[in-house]
């Protein structure tokens, strides 16, 4: 129909399959999201990290490079499980400041603009809503993640030879494994905390409070009750002693690995009620 | 095929009952959804789109059942709230696209059609703005073109004109009226504004507390009511009564000149004046009973 016409005509083409119709709402978010010089300027400062673990890995396998800089090869960390934690320590903090930085505008704007009527009168559910909602997160910390943690991996598995690969290829498991979970988490966790509250700014008080604010809640806890249990009220400690585990490091924890595990699920479980709770297409006010 | 089929429809928030045993079966082009604040219009429209869960009966919008058919239901049918919805920082015509992809259509036709919807509500020259920088009569018109794109079946528009001033308010009155005669959809409308209703719809559903307390065909109604006629006559209109009912109308004497009086089938005006003129008797009042919208509406309140 031509614009100049006008007038209204009922619509016959064909349609798309609905268990795709989740990708539109990222694919939506992400042109907005890329307009924000800050957001793409943090991107590109994600990848600085891996490009120096990668040539760390390249520099630590070409010892005249380090004699032309006079670096003794003695003081080169060896390229092993505890390289590659460090690594998931490291870009998985830089994850949690991207996950600040996104979270908040994923449903706290629809919550302040009474969007989800909109979304929930057409043949899209609320699971598919958070899927979509998610996809954009955790395309965005896969991509400063586990992407990058598999090619720094690649590129020590191609200058060590087969031997190394085939004896530590479960570390590259490990990896993905281990920040796959925690962009999951990360990616839940905003959501629901972005659909706790209608303002975005305190969205992202509240993400940025619960990520870098639990390790003083914890050790506050455990100084007051005298306990270790208030440990797990720290989400980044939790997932490091579950990294330990995964990366097969036995350091001296104070939380055990059991309860780490069981914290981040009872965790993950709150963040799962709280979205259905409050992603609904209307409240009953009492 | 009926629209709207409401079979023993009943919905609770807790222990309180909203709606209760809702049964009626409407097949008009454009229905109207009336009552007062708080008689359970919005619920019931909530519940037809599969927001609220019915605690008892079923409903049948264009033969698919609510508690069965949920996805058909919202593949056929548009939604406009009655609040202000929209999603922040996004241009009308991404965001209308977008709640186009959302019905399934194609992301090139979803923007064909984006377009198109926004040019036919009038929102053509601000298509490429910020909804949030709309003023609130644009937002209606942009709500309106989401619930559009998909080309639906079942157009359901909750206080289609809230805050709207009388030229917007016209606007999306004419608008109304134009889907409703294009006969490519059909239209439940809800609203408290009897005028809106009595200018757009064709069947009127009244609620009160919850209970269905009138159903009624407007056009029907308004045929009707041209058979009913009140006259004031001065002079010597002394067997006036006996004359008319010779012409095979009910004619009734309520005193002082004035009359009432039922019509038969074709009967022509024509012949009253006639009578009148041969008598010399000056019919000063002659109007056609008028029962509008407007006292459907309080009979059925006084229930």
């Amino acid at each position: 129909m031509a614009v100049y016409k006008q007038t209204y005509k009922p619509y016959g083409g064909s349609q798309t399959p609905r268990w795709s119709r989740f990708l539109i709402l990222g694919r939506s978010s992400y042109g907005r999201l890329m307009q924000s010089r800050f957001l793409v300027l943090y991107l590109m400062a994600c990848f600085f990290f891996p490009v120096l673990c990668a040539v760390f890995v390249y520099a630590s396998h070409n010892l005249s490079i380090l004699e032309s800089l006079n670096i003794p090869a003695s003081r080169i960390f060896q390229i092993n499980n505890q390289f590659f934690e460090f690594y998931c320590g490291f870009q998985g903090g830089m994850a949690c400041l991207l996950t600040a930085f996104i979270g908040p505008g994923l449903v706290a704007p629809d919550l302040a603009n009474r969007a989800l009527p909109l979304y929930f009168s057409r043949p899209f559910g609320r699971a598919e809503y958070v899927a979509g909602k998610m996809s954009l997160l955790l395309y965005l910390l896969s991509l400063i993640t586990w992407i990058p943690g598999l090619f720094v991996f690649g590129v020590q598995a191609e200058l060590a030879g087969w031997h190394w690969t085939r004896d530590n290829v479960w570390i590259a498991g490990s990896l993905l494994a281990g920040l796959i979970i925690w962009d999951l988490f990360l990616a839940l966790m905003a959501l629901a905390l972005s659909a706790s509250v209608k303002w975005s700014l305190a969205a992202g008080a509240l993400i940025l409070g619960v990520l870098f604010a639990g390790g003083g809640l914890a050790a506050a806890v455990n100084s007051i009750v005298r306990t270790n249990y208030g440990s797990l009220l720290d989400l980044r400690q939790v997932m490091s002693v579950i990294w330990s585990q995964m990366f097969r490091d036995e350091q001296a924890t104070n939380v055990p690995v059991g309860q780490a595990w069981i914290a981040l699920a009872a965790a993950a479980a709150i963040c799962i009620w709280l979205l259905a709770r409050r992603v609904k297409a209307f409240e009953v006010v009492k | 095929m009926s629209v709207l089929e409401l079979d023993g429809l009943g919905v609770r928030f807790g222990r309180r009952e909203i709606l209760a045993d809702l049964r009626v079966s409407l097949s008009g082009r454009s229905i109207g959804l009336l009552g007062p604040n708080g008689a359970g219009k919005s619920t019931l429209i909530q519940t037809l789109v599969g927001f609220c869960q019915p605690s008892s009966g079923t409903a049948r919008v264009l033969g698919y059942d609510i508690r069965r058919d949920l996805p058909q239901i919202r593949a056929t049918v548009g939604y406009m709230p009655e609040n202000d919805a929209f999603v922040a920082n996004m241009t009308a015509v991404a965001f209308v696209r977008m709640m186009g992809e959302l019905s399934g259509l194609p992301s090139d036709a979803a923007l064909e059609r984006a377009h198109e919807a926004l040019f036919y509500v009038g929102l053509g020259e601000a298509r490429y703005r910020l909804l949030g920088t709309y003023s609130l009569g644009m937002k209606q018109l942009a709500k309106l073109a989401q619930a559009i794109v998909h080309g639906p079946k079942l157009l359901i528009l909750d206080e289609p004109t809230n805050g709207l001033d009388p030229p917007a308010r016209q606007r999306m009155i004419r608008l109304i009226q134009q889907m409703r005669d294009s006969g490519e959809m059909r239209l439940l409308i809800c609203s408290h504004l009897l005028r809106d209703v009595e200018e757009t719809c064709e069947e009127v559903l009244i609620l009160k507390q919850g209970r269905i307390v009138q159903s009624c065909n407007l056009e029907e109604e308004r045929r009707a009511n041209r058979r009913f006629v009140e006259l004031e006559a001065v002079g010597h209109h002394h067997g006036f009564s006996d004359a008319m009912a010779a012409l095979g109308c009910e004619c009734s004497h309520l005193g002082l000149g004035r009359f009432r009086m039922v019509l038969p089938e074709g009967f022509e005006l024509r012949e009253i004046y006639r009578w009148a003129s041969s008598r010399e008797v000056e019919l000063r009042r002659l109007n056609y009973r008028r029962d509008t919208l407007e006292e459907i509406f309080m009979k059925a309140m006084e229930h």
